[in-house]
Parts: C-alpha cells; sequence; structure tokens
C-alpha cells in the first residue's frame, strides 16, 4: 500500500488518496474525499408552485419541528428543561432527533469554538431543506463575552444564515420557547427560506467559513 | 381467482382505516407516556403532522438502489402482513386476502422488512446503521422464537395453520378464545409481541439515544415518511394478528379498535415501567422465560 502526500500538511491521513490492494488480489485507487462526499453544489429549491399548496406545507414544516441534539456551548444546558416536564417543548410540535438527516432546527446554543465550527458546518450541510438555525445567547450575535477570544467567532451570520437571534447571556428556556413561536411565524409567512439563501450564496458563506478554518480538509459542501 | 373490483377497494379502505388508526394510536401512547412523566406531551395529530413534513422535505440523498429499496422492502413487509389478514371475523370482504395464505406466510412477512431495511441501510454506509441492523436482528430472531413455538402449539391444537379457521373456532364466547384454552402458548406469545412492538425493554435499536437511532439513521425526508407510514401500520397488523390469534378476533370494527387498543396497551404499559434492556439482556431474557413458556406449550399439546 503507498500513500500519496498532499501538500496540505493538515492533512488526514484517513482521507488521504491511496492503493489499495483487496481481498482478492486486485489493486485499486482509494480517494475517500471523492469516494465517500459529494462535490455538487448545493441547490436552490423553489416553493410549491400552488400558493395554497405551499401555505399547507409551511404549516406542517412549522409545527413539526425536529431539532438537532447538538449542544455546541453552555447554552446547551438549557435544552434539558425545554424538554422535560417543566416547560414540555413537545406541546409546541418540538421534538429532538440525533441525527442531522432527520433533523430541521439547529440550536446554535452559545459561543462557537473554531474547532466546533467546522463540525457545525458539517451538520448543518446535512440536514434536508429547508433547515432552520436559532442562534442561542450574546456570544452567537457579537462574541458576547468572548468577543477578543483568539478561538471563538464572533458572529454567526457570517457562517451560516440565521433565522432567529435570542439575546441574553444564557437566555432562560422561556426565551427559548419565544424563538421557536417567532421561529413558527416566520416560516408560515413563507419566511423560513434561509436555506435557499445559504445556496444562492455559497461562495460568499465559503470563503468567510475558510478564513476561519484554518485545517479545511473536508470536501467545499458535505453531504 | 377472480379479479374483485369490490374486494380490492375494501381492501385498500380497510389500510386506510388500519393506517390513520395506528397513527392516532401512536400519538395517544406517547400521550399516556408523557403522562407517566409528567409532562403534557404532544398534540393528538402530531403523527400526521410529521408525515406530511417528511414527505414535503425539498432535498434527498441517495446513497444508491438497496437504499431506495431499503424502505420499499419494508413497507412491503408491513402491507403485506395486512394483506393476509382477516380483519373482521363473518364479513366476507374484511377478511382481505388471507384466504390466499397461511401463518407461515404471515411469519414470513414479519421478517421480510426487517432484511430489507437491513440492505437498504448497510448500503447507506454509516457504522451505526450496521451496528443497529446487527443487534436489530440478532433481537428479532430470539423474538421469533417462542412466537413460532406458540404459533405451533396453536396449529397443533386447532389443527390447522390457517388464521382464519383458528379464528372462527375461537367464537361463540369468551371462553372459547386462546387466552382460556391454551394459557401457555398465550403467555409465550405475548411475550414475544413485547419485542416485536419494540417498546422500553426492548427498544434499544431503535432508540435515539443510543448509537443514534440504528438502522434509520441515514434515512431521512421521503425514506423516513414510508418507514414511519409502515410502522403505523405494522403496530395496527401486529396487535390484529395476536388479537385473531389468542383473543378471538374481532366481528365489528369497534370490537378490533377495543382489542387492538389493549394488546398494544400491553407493550407500552410495560414499557413505561421497564427500564431498557441492553442487546445482551434482551436476548438472554428472551431465550429465558419466554422460550420456557414456548416449549411448555409444545409438550402440554403433543
Amino acid at each position: 500500500m503507498s500513500e500519496t502526500k498532499n501538500n496540505n500538511k493538515f492533512e488526514n491521513p484517513h482521507y488521504a488518496k491511496r492503493e489499495v490492494t483487496g481481498p482478492d488480489g486486485k489493486q485499486f485507487i482509494v480517494d475517500p474525499i471523492k469516494d465517500y462526499f459529494s462535490d455538487e453544489r448545493p441547490k436552490v429549491y423553489e416553493p410549491n408552485s400552488i400558493p395554497v399548496v405551499e401555505k399547507f406545507l409551511n404549516w406542517a414544516r412549522a409545527e413539526s419541528l425536529w431539532v438537532l441534539g447538538f449542544g455546541t456551548g453552555c447554552g446547551s444546558i438549557e435544552i434539558p428543561p425545554l424538554m422535560t416536564p417543566r416547560f414540555d417543548a413537545f406541546r409546541f410540535g418540538i421534538q429532538s432527533r440525533p441525527t442531522p438527516r432527520q433533523s430541521n432546527v439547529f440550536i446554535i446554543s452559545g459561543y462557537l469554538a473554531v474547532k466546533t465550527l467546522k463540525r457545525v458546518i458539517r451538520s448543518y450541510e446535512q440536514m434536508p431543506s429547508p433547515k432552520y438555525v436559532l442562534a442561542l445567547g450574546s456570544c452567537t450575535i457579537n462574541g458576547g463575552m468572548y468577543f477578543d477570544s483568539y478561538n471563538t467567532i464572533n458572529r454567526l451570520d457570517h457562517y451560516i444564515p440565521v433565522d432567529v437571534y435570542v439575546a441574553g447571556c444564557m437566555p432562560r428556556p422561556e426565551a427559548l420557547l419565544a424563538a421557536f413561536n417567532r421561529l413558527k411565524e416566520l416560516i408560515k409567512e413563507g419566511k423560513g427560506e434561509k436555506a435557499n439563501e445559504y445556496a444562492a450564496n455559497f461562495d460568499w458563506y465559503k470563503e468567510n467559513q475558510k478564513k476561519i478554518i484554518k485545517d479545511w480538509n473536508m470536501p467545499d459542501y458535505n453531504w | 381467482m377472480d379479479f374483485d373490483i369490490k374486494r380490492l377497494g375494501f381492501t385498500l379502505l380497510g389500510l386506510l382505516i388500519v393506517l390513520n388508526w395506528g397513527l392516532l394510536m401512536s400519538s395517544i401512547m406517547r400521550k399516556l407516556g408523557a403522562r407517566v412523566a409528567k409532562r403534557y406531551g404532544i398534540r393528538w395529530f402530531q403523527p400526521w403532522l410529521d408525515l406530511v413534513k417528511n414527505y414535503a422535505l425539498r432535498s434527498q440523498i441517495s446513497h444508491g438502489i438497496m437504499f431506495y429499496l431499503g424502505p420499499v422492502f419494508r413497507i412491503g413487509g408491513g402491507v403485506g402482513l395486512f394483506l393476509f389478514m382477516p380483519m373482521i371475523i363473518g364479513s366476507e370482504l374484511w377478511l382481505n386476502y388471507s384466504f390466499h395464505g397461511d401463518l407461515v406466510l404471515l411469519m414470513y412477512f414479519q421478517f421480510f422488512g426487517m432484511l430489507g431495511m437491513a440492505l437498504g441501510s448497510g448500503e447507506g454506509g454509516h457504522p451505526y446503521s450496521a451496528i443497529g441492523i446487527s443487534r436489530g436482528l440478532s433481537q428479532f430472531t430470539t423474538i421469533e422464537v417462542p412466537m413460532t413455538l406458540a404459533i405451533i402449539s396453536l396449529a397443533i391444537q386447532y389443527d390447522t395453520l390457517s388464521l382464519i379457521d383458528i379464528v372462527k373456532a375461537q367464537q361463540g364466547g369468551f371462553q372459547n378464545w386462546t387466552m382460556w384454552t391454551n394459557p401457555v402458548a398465550t403467555i409465550a406469545g405475548m411475550f414475544s409481541l413485547l419485542g416485536a412492538l419494540s417498546h422500553s425493554p426492548f427498544n434499544l435499536v431503535k432508540a435515539p439515544n443510543e448509537i443514534p437511532i440504528g438502522p434509520p439513521t441515514e434515512y431521512h425526508s421521503t425514506f423516513l415518511g414510508v418507514l414511519q407510514t409502515n410502522a403505523a401500520i405494522l403496530h395496527v397488523v401486529e396487535a390484529a394478528l395476536f388479537m385473531n390469534l389468542f383473543f378471538g378476533g374481532a366481528t365489528n370494527w369497534f370490537e378490533f379498535i377495543l382489542k387492538t387498543f389493549f394488546i398494544y396497551f400491553w407493550s407500552v404499559f410495560v414499557g413505561v415501567v421497564f427500564p431498557r434492556f441492553r442487546i445482551e439482556q434482551s436476548v438472554a431474557w428472551f431465550l429465558k422465560i419466554p422460550l420456557v413458556f414456548g416449549v411448555l406449550a409444545i409438550i402440554l399439546y403433543m
């Protein structure tokens, strides 16, 4: 087995292009970045052409919000009380899902370290469209108390599009419920199209992301 | 057999009733579970909303042909089980197509969907899917053992493998139900039902907070919608199978709904009381208590 070195010094050896001998003795080239990921660009999806149908679908989307179980910062401690008897978000059609493939809402809960940002981008891009982002806490708006940190980003919507911001440090579960209700209003008005905005301004977002993430060792679009 | 448009229409109508009853029943049971946890719980129409939402998502990613066919096989198993299941005894039209198949075919259809999902989620390429499906298949194999023994016991008792004949033999009062005439087989069957409906003690395979959600990790939007549709149908039809085997079947839709509700409630009741088993614990449990009852049921009717 021979390995070809990539120029990027941060290259992950698991993703390196290499020649492999199969169990039947045949040799073939494995290029994980090309083989396992798609390099297709994201698409802008037009809403349904019949307004009544689109309104009905938006109502269903608004009333069935599946949240990705991914806590990025200290704000994720507000999620357990949100789902348990005290605040019981299930009443509003909010449920949590463990995999990005089945989720519609991404809660960025607090400060976002550069290392986490990379995972956030991958998870966000794996979610099916239409998808929504709730940004929790002051840290996602202007950096909050970490505004001069070497390791956190200051403005979230330079990297992924945000539907609703919740200010505070930390916002309580009531604030989060209010944000969910605002998000529902936006979706029902047909304004929950941030996934399309991301696809339309894809180059601008990627440029910003790459400015921050120095060890970019993944494809540009993570299906 | 001649093609009968009326029978086809009634069967499709029955499928629609079963689908909606399955969705309603799942929301009622989730609400009951929430009340036990002192929550208000989801709204009663939430399963319909989730279904519409999942079918309406705009983007889909495929991993290949088998990835498409996985949910198709799964719903094929659920609908196949429905087609060969007599729903209402005494009505010629609500028997579906049950005169074409017997219990062995029904038991095959129970496993059919699992195998389809194994192939489909395997092509998804996610390691969690592969672990989930190997756990699911090993658990379901051990569930099938006591269930098969109970059904063989019933076949010896009634001297037939035709489900319609077994139900017809139980008519004429509740004292004729298999529940009273063959209680040991009923116990073995009801224990294995706990696993077949995969509620709490035996729900490790698809529990969201274990290795994320098991086999359907990669399934999303329409694929997941198909899987949810199948789950709603399958839960009712599984309950209907046990209703027909052990509790005298149903002679009208009211009786059908009442009996399937209580059979499903049995697994939810056990689910909210007992915490989740690990996979080796549940496999060991099925090979101990239900298996002993299954073997006893055979010995008593030999």
